[in-house]
């Protein structure tokens, strides 16, 4: 490390320390709004004043829908397993995949029980954009569409739960489909993660 | 002295709200296009899935797309889509309408709106998109 390097990064440590010292000192401690703000995404502070499920019948709508989603995920990722299209090792990452969505599922069909909801009726059939699958790309586009979109849905879902408990767990859910999403846009060729705010 | 008003005119604002029903939305479609991927989790242009379809979606009424089980509250909700109860819904669903099964807290930003709204007016137009039968079936 020359001299001039030494300098900065002591700098660096210095400005850090100084910056620790201030907040450590006012007792600050930086919401999620206040970070928002501060990484210019005004959007997600405003999103501060959500109006939130008022319910445990209102949380367990919003779970009765995303069990939903995450039930339609586990026939499309069945569809691609069974498209013939989908070579070895990407069959065996969206069999993977498809557990997850199917842990998902169960894990949400089990707390709208605990909850005393009614877990919904899947549908008898799913419709699915069949005649646009012709080969592997298309089938990695399809769900990685599903995948991007349900990182918005939850998203989306966890400013709304009543019982933050379950917004703790949509996060968790959240995580595991931003890395599908991201697998998927590799295979694709593409960046796998293309910004730093998703929304 | 009383003046007759002429008889062509009085079909005036009926002229002129038609042409403000069916104006584009002045949103950017292409931007929106962006946008609409967050709403892939559940809804497709052309056909239900979690949630109903999009095309045909401005000036359906609301709840009555054919073979869709809606929510109650949804069914009930007695509006018809036009630019202005899209947006308002899409800024806060559960606040709009307490009750629906989109719980989603919103698409906060209105220029994220009106390019999600163009792109839905704009692909319900396009027949590749949106075939007609089921661009039209929703009025």
């Amino acid at each position: 490390m020359t001299a001039e390097q030494t300098h900065r990064y002591r700098s660096d440590a210095s400005a850090t320390s100084r910056r620790r010292f201030i907040f450590n000192s006012l007792g600050m401690t930086l919401s999620a709004t206040a970070v928002a703000l501060l990484s210019g995404r005004t959007e997600l502070a405003r999103g501060a004043g959500t109006h939130t499920a008022q319910s445990p019948a209102e949380d367990v709508q919003i779970l009765n829908t995303a069990l939903a989603a995450e039930r339609e995920a586990v026939a499309a990722y069945q569809l691609g397993a069974e498209s013939t299209l989908l070579t070895p090792p990407v069959l065996k990452v969206a069999i993977q995949f498809q557990g997850h969505h199917r842990e998902h599922a169960d894990a949400l069909a089990a707390t709208i029980a605990k909850l005393g909801g009614e877990v919904a009726t899947p549908p008898a059939s799913y419709a699915f954009p069949v005649e646009t699958l012709h080969n592997q790309a298309d089938v990695l586009n399809f769900a990685a569409g599903l995948e991007r979109g349900a990182v918005s849905a939850y998203a989306g879902a966890i400013p709304l739960f009543a019982n933050r408990d379950l917004s703790n767990a949509a996060a968790s859910i959240l995580a595991d489909e931003a890395m599908h999403w991201a697998i998927l846009r590799q295979a694709l060729g593409l960046d796998p993660v293309p910004g730093a705010f998703f929304s | 002295m009383i003046r007759r008003r002429r008889p062509h005119l009085r079909w005036l604002p009926v002229l002129l709200c038609a042409g403000v029903a069916s104006a584009a939305p002045a949103g950017d479609p292409i931007r929106g296009a962006s946008i609409y991927q967050r709403c892939l989790a559940c809804h497709a242009l052309s056909y239900h899935r979690v949630g109903p379809k999009h095309c045909g979606l401005l000036g359906r009424r609301a709840g009555r797309a054919p073979g869709y089980e809606y929510s109650a509250a949804m069914r009930d909700a007695g509006f018809t889509w036009s630019q202005q109860t899209l947006d308002a819904f899409l800024a806060a669903p559960t606040q709009y309408l307490p009750g629906t099964s989109m719980g989603y807290a919103g698409v906060r930003d209105a220029r994220d709106r009106r390019d999600l709204i163009a792109f839905i007016a704009g692909a319900s137009r396009d027949t590749a998109r949106c075939p007609p039968a089921q661009g039209s079936e929703a009025q």
